[in-house]
């Protein structure tokens, strides 16, 4: 408990680092995977391939994607914008598959319906498929924002700042008060973060007795 | 371009693969086989454990609680952890790869047996199965795909966290890439970061295949089973 006292500035700094990161991975993540995991609904000779391929996206391990991808994309291995991208594409990975599954869950029926009440091709996306939708995209979603903030620490071995440094930090100067606090912290965000999830499931969909 | 020339040169170099040059191939091997041992001794735990949550078909809250909580759960921290209160050597991130092994092996095994419809188990019984019977004649068939891919992911996840093993000391894939960072190697770094996202492909290939070899042919025509959920590290 002395450590955590001693040395809250460095922990503040690391949460703040890790929050920074993380949070736009998943924001970028849930963006792009909604236009995609429409495409894989509306197109299903592709939905084969666009569900198998990010599959085998999210099974190729963190610390190498993260020294590979700076070739491709020319950041710097220590950039966070590097971490940013590679927990974007694994969130891509997770979520396009929760997006396609549920726009298929909607009826023809209903979608019948709202074109004959006369909503067009994106106003019918926007205010009832995407809403009939979101609940089954609110639960992968609350996945990848686990995965991804339990990912985020990965980067700390190349050097990248995050809560993952107290566990770096703390193996080289054999404290284990710091890898404690670094696991508890990275644990509790992510509990944080679910919890608000489903606070704004609940008020972003009022219809919905409980969010699963 | 030159980075990835040189990178090249590196992966084509018989230097990197022979056992007097970087010896890749005896390492690759090594990565294989810790990963196996870390994934047999998690199934030893977990598909009894997993047998018996799905058969008595209670504890679904303790599955949904344990591969949710295993999700958040930071590998590395996992791996420093044992690491600093265990020591350097093998022994200490085994214990946190088969730790993280459990979850997915125990929810692909709870899914496999609670998914076979109860009338199954029940015209088994009626036929006087035993439970010995029922469990080699019906559980294992019917479940056996669906423990597969717990399998699977549990495998795809150990060899990725068995790379960040090599931070606290243990052999595999990993010593190259931690070489590669200190030496400022780049070729070494990228060539081995390539070669092993190459092999995990293959192994979840391979592991596809067997899934769909797991099948029952009865099964498998009437829908394909989906894998579990895969999941990175």
């Amino acid at each position: 408990m002395n450590w955590v006292t001693n040395n809250l500035e460095t922990i503040i700094s690391a949460l703040g680092w890790h929050v920074a990161l993380s949070v736009p991975a998943i924001v970028a993540a849930l963006l792009c995977s909604i236009p995609l995991g429409w495409l894989a609904h509306r197109l299903p000779r592709y939905s084969g391939p666009i569900i198998t391929g990010s599959g085998l996206l999210f099974a190729i391990p963190s610390l190498p994607l993260l020294i590979v991808l700076p070739v491709l994309t020319g950041a710097g291995m220590r950039d966070g914008s590097n971490v940013v991208i590679a927990l974007t594409l694994y969130g891509i990975a997770l979520l396009v598959r929760s997006v396609a599954d549920g726009f298929n869950s909607i009826s023809s029926e209903t979608r019948l319906a709202a074109t004959a009440l006369g909503y067009s091709g994106f106003r019918r996306f926007l205010t009832v498929e995407l809403p009939l939708a979101a609940p089954i995209i609110l639960t992968g979603l609350r996945v990848v924002t686990a995965s991804t903030i339990a990912l985020c620490t990965v980067g700390a071995v190349l050097g990248i700042p995050s809560l993952g440094t107290l566990f770096t930090d703390g193996f080289q100067r054999q404290i284990l008060a710091e890898i404690m606090t670094g696991i508890i912290l990275t644990l509790g965000l992510a509990g944080i973060c679910d919890a608000l999830l489903v606070v704004l499931g609940k008020l972003l969909m009022p219809w919905q007795k409980q969010v699963a | 371009m030159n980075v990835i020339q040189e990178t090249f040169n590196w992966l084509v170099d018989p230097q990197t693969w022979s056992t007097d040059g970087h010896n890749m191939i005896i390492r690759s091997v090594e990565h294989l086989q810790y990963s196996a041992l870390a994934v047999t001794l998690a199934a030893l735990l977990a598909i009894p454990a997993g047998w018996f949550m799905g058969h008595t078909r209670r504890f679904s809250g303790v599955i949904v609680g344990i591969t949710g909580a295993a999700r958040a759960l930071p590998t590395l921290g996992l791996i420093t952890l044992f690491g600093l209160l265990l020591g350097i050597g093998l022994v200490p991130p085994m214990i946190a790869l088969v730790v993280l092994a459990i979850p997915s092996i125990l929810a692909g095994t709870y899914s496999g047996i609670s998914a076979i419809n109860t009338s199954v188990i029940d015209a088994a019984r009626a036929q006087g199965f035993t439970t010995r019977q029922l469990v080699t004649r019906v559980h294992l068939p019917l479940g056996f795909a669906m423990i597969v891919g717990g399998l699977r992911s549990a495998f795809i996840q150990v060899m990725s966290t068995a790379i960040l093993a090599a931070y606290v000391g243990a052999g595999g894939l990993g010593r190259f890439i931690f070489l590669g960072i200190n030496t400022q190697d780049t070729p070494m770094l990228l060539g081995a970061s390539i070669w092993i996202m190459v092999l995990v492909v293959l192994v979840d290939a391979l592991f596809s295949l067997g899934q769909r070899f797991a099948t029952p042919t009865g099964v498998r025509r009437l829908h394909a089973v989906p894998a579990t959920e895969p999941s990175a590290g």
